[in-house]
């Protein structure tokens, strides 16, 4: 194949923080018209490295050139100025905006100097009908799940160059983990989408731990490992195994043998029951059990209602219908304080809104959950709180290792880890999982899908929601189903349960 | 990641991320600013067993704002803000001295005692109100505590009939204006409040989880931080530190003016918690360095009247000051001045040693 010349090149990136070595001379190039899969582990710098291209941060070492002309890039402003739209791996927009207001913010259609409200309503429907989305444009981007939310950034940053033709001229698209909450029907309007704008030209820089997709999707992809490079290849040349040897730096034996994990059969008494628990908006009133060491996984799509359920079983939303009983004791679950008394814990799927405080380190994060139910007056003591601390970092392995380091500077999936390692010290009877392998690399994921499985041998429930059924079906002793906000099915795990099984009866929305 | 050894330039530039350096850096400043003009500006000298000296008297004259301060630090932890702080000072000397001037022996302990006592007690019941409003009711803080900054010098106004009271007690006088072993006893008042405060926040989990509530409310509340507490403790504590400085403004000047104690300190105070390094946006929060904001507003008074700046100007000189300050502390505004200059000093190292680096393969 005869190689145009390359729309964008990286060449000797460095980028140091204070203590850390991000990026130590990675080149990158990436050529008009493919699909570029940039590819590391948790904190081997992918972010880094789009973040010094779209000027958010600035660079330590090495030039970037575009179009073949050198350029520096001093903000994400200059950065879409000169071509590259960019969705960040954590959203960013404003929540209390409305999503139409989002899609156009900084660049409003208008007339004589005022916006043109109508035009904007009008334009940000259409583009986010033609991603297939059925969402009203003037509700505020804080009533969507993460994902719907995801998905206007998306939106926001391709939307343009691909709705007046040439319109912003958007040359690179960068794509940090856009994937991370999305479901397969979304992923597949996604790619079509991509596609398309591939084949008008566009140079698209995608980053994703999800390999099936890089394999579906991709054309070249960038191996990074500790904030180095270590090979580029086509996606044809290079196969899964091979793949991951690149990126941890060594051969992968044990990732197939959760297969062959069996869940524990026997599950004990009941643990958690809700009879009638409902909230208006939010998700209709349903039964549900939970026996001791028992995991129980929720399969739905998108706004389906999964995390408004598990949202009422901590009491984050108040229920205006219902009870809970927990170990055979009424909770009122008027406030998260209630649930957290009873034994309940809840991993938020937005660690950015509703999980970690950014400026406190990753020691503080962990213990926050801990500390908050021993109150201010008993603070952990040092030496016990220092052992918890180093023993979840290392069992998670948290990278890097350092307990003083800012939640804030860690990498989309360390700060994952942080989060689970929170709920983990408190030793929860019930222990709420939303989307807990959001941006783990492929190894971490495992280990995280293991330690659902011994946590569940060791009598602890856990309720489990995650977008992949395959990673539904593989932890679950029973599967709830759920559809348009209503608890629909219960179904038991068992060889005859498969994910077309499930998606059988979502679709339906039938107990079969 | 190995640790690079500890050369010289790397010492210094731990020794200029500290949170401390630029608001310590810019009181040395300040300070050195006074030399030319009072050339025994350093000096402390003992008279009749007292020190004195320009170092002495500022922080004599800061320790009001000092105690605002602090108190308003942990206000500002948690994303809120207090601006009826000054006028907490004005009731709090209100009450105390006209209880005071009531006695018939204004000398008597106990009497002094009571009066104080019931002068903080109202200090802390305003601070519950502004508690009780923030963190109950939801209302916005800086509306919330205007109620009172309003309202207050109001009542300020009614303890003290619109009159200036004027006491004659010896031993009041000594919170404000009396000597203890040799230094001003407010020097000492200061000194325990801060300790204490430290103690309070750093030796307990309080100051965890209020750094929590500021850096992430919703998150807080996830995690089972009980915020509406917290707040509330965190307004009365403030209310507690402008009643302290209110008892000290009125016993130093032996007088209790409702109109004019306390005035703008609300002000001053927050200025310097921001130029302490805590951010308005609440969060994480550092006691030490309002400590030395609040020395920096206060020198910077000191500067004004020793350089002769001519009163009218006095204000815009002050602003001006701020700004810089203001400035330097921005990471942002220092990469753009100095950065060119650091970034060419910060030698660019070639990607790791060869044996480290993992084989390079291309295929295409
Ligand atoms: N602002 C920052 N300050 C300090 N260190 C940082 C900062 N941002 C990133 N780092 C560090 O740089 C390294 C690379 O982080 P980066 O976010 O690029 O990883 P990543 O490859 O995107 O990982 P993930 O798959 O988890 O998103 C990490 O060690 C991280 O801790
Ligand atoms: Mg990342």
């Amino acid at each position: 194949m005869a190689e145009p010349r390359p729309v964008l090149e990286m060449t000797g990136i460095v980028k140091e923080f204070p203590g850390v070595r991000a990026l130590s001379g990675v080149d990158f190039r990436l050529f008009p018209g493919e699909i570029h899969a940039l590819m590391g582990e948790n904190g081997a710098g992918k972010s880094t490295l789009i973040k010094v291209l779209t000027g958010v941060h600035t660079l330590d070492g090495g030039t970037i050139t575009l179009d073949g002309k050198t350029v520096r890039i001093g903000s994400p402003l200059e950065a879409q100025h000169a071509g590259i739209s960019t969705v960040y791996q954590e959203v960013n927009l404003c929540p209390n905006l409305s999503v139409a207001e989002n899609i156009f913010i900084g660049r409003e259609p208008t007339r004589g100097g005022r916006i043109q409200w109508k035009q904007l309503r009008k334009e940000a429907a259409e583009m986010v009908d033609r991603l297939g989305l059925d969402i009203d444009v003037t509700a505020p981007l804080s009533s969507y799940p993460l994902a719907v939310q995801q998905l206007v950034a998306i939106v926001r940053s391709v939307g343009h160059g691909d709705s007046d033709g040439q319109g912003s001229g958007t040359k690179v698209l960068v794509l940090d983990e856009p994937t991370s909450s999305l479901d397969r029907d979304e992923v597949l309007e996604l790619f079509r989408l991509m596609r398309r704008l591939r084949d008008e030209g566009v140079a698209i820089l995608f980053v994703s731990h999800f390999l099936d997709q890089i394999y579906e999707i991709c054309d070249r992809m960038t191996v990074l490992r500790n904030g180095t490079l270590v090979g580029e290849h086509m996606v044809a040349d290079l196969d899964q195994v091979g793949l991951i040897e690149l990126m941890i730096g060594k051969a992968l034996d044990q990732l197939e043998e959760l297969h062959e994990h069996q869940l524990r059969s026997d599950v004990g008494e009941t643990l958690v029951k809700a009879e009638g628990l409902g909230r208006t908006g939010g998700i209709a009133p349903f039964d549900l059990e939970i026996k001791k060491g028992e995991v129980l996984g929720l399969a739905g799509l998108l706004g389906s209602g999964r995390t408004e359920l598990a949202r009422l079983l901590f009491g984050a939303d108040q229920p205006d219908s219902g009870k809970v009983t927990i170990a055979g004791k009424q909770v009122s679950m008027s406030a998260p304080n209630d649930a957290i008394g009873a034994g309940v814990a809840f991993c938020s799927e937005n660690r950015k809104t509703e999980g970690l405080v950014p400026d406190l380190t990753v020691r503080e994060n962990i213990i926050l959950a801990l500390q908050a139910s021993r109150g201010w007056t008993r603070p952990i003591p040092a030496s016990q709180r220092d052992e918890l601390v180093a023993k979840y970092i290392k069992a998670l392995d948290i990278r890097p290792a350092n307990p003083e380091a800012r939640v804030g500077q860690l990498s989309g999936g360390n700060q994952q880890k942080v989060l689970l390692a929170r709920w983990l010290i408190t030793q929860p009877k019930l222990l709420i999982l939303d989307e807990p392998t959001r941006g783990i690399d492929i190894g971490a994921k495992a280990e995280i899908q293991k330690l659902v499985v011994s946590l569940s041998e060791d009598g602890m429930s856990v309720l489990y929601i995650a977008a992949e059924l395959e990673e539904v079906l593989r932890l679950s002793h029973t599967i709830g189903v759920l559809r348009d906000r209503k608890l629909v099915a219960q179904l038991t795990n068992g060889p005859e349960i498969t994910t077309s099984k499930i998606l059988e009866t979502i679709a339906s929305g039938e107990h079969q | 990641m190995s640790t690079p050894a500890v050369t010289t330039p790397s010492r210094w530039r731990a020794l200029t991320h500290h949170h401390l350096f630029w608001p310590v850096a810019v009181l040395i400043a300040l300070l050195l600013v006074n030399v030319p003009f009072t050339p025994d500006f350093f000096a402390i000298r003992m008279t009749d067993g007292h020190l004195y000296g320009s170092l002495v008297s500022i922080v004599l004259f800061g320790s009001p704002l000092i105690l605002v301060a602090v108190g308003m630090t942990l206000v500002i932890a948690t994303g809120g803000i207090d601006l009826s702080v000054g006028a907490v000072v004005a009731i709090t000397g209100a009450l105390t001295c006209s209880y005071i001037s009531d006695q018939a022996d204004q000398n008597a302990l106990a009497g002094v005692f009571l009066a104080m006592g019931i002068g903080l007690v109202a200090a802390v019941l305003c601070g519950l109100w502004n508690g009780f409003l923030v963190a109950r009711m939801g209302i916005q803080p800086i509306i919330a505590t205007l109620i009172i900054m309003v309202a207050g010098r109001g009542v300020a106004q009614l303890i003290t009939d619109g009159q200036i009271i004027t006491i004659n007690s010896e031993p009041y006088k000594l919170i404000g204006g009396g000597y203890w072993l040799t230094l001003p006893f407010s020097i000492f008042v200061v000194a325990a409040v801060v300790a204490v405060t430290i103690a309070l926040t750093r030796r307990t989990a309080l100051g965890l989880l209020v750094e929590s509530v500021g850096g992430n409310a919703e998150a807080s509340r996830l995690v089972g931080i009980r915020s509406m507490r917290i707040k509330i403790m965190v307004y009365m504590f403030c209310a507690l530190c402008a009643g302290i400085a209110g008892l000290m403004i009125s016993s130093n000047t032996s007088a209790a003016d409702g109109n004019n104690a306390g005035l703008w300190i609300e002000l001053d105070a927050i200025l310097a918690v921001v130029i302490g390094g805590t951010s308005l946006l609440g969060g994480r929060f550092s006691i030490g360095g309002t400590v030395i904001g609040a020395l920096v507003i206060q020198t910077l008074t000191t500067t004004i009247y020793t350089i002769g700046v001519p009163t009218q100007t006095n204000l815009v000189f002050k602003a001006a000051v701020v700004i810089v300050v203001c400035l330097l502390q921005s990471p942002k505004f220092r990469a753009k001045v100095f950065g060119a200059r650091g970034r060419a000093a910060a030698p660019v190292t070639p990607a790791a040693p060869a044996d480290a680096a993992p084989k390079m393969e291309v295929s295409r």
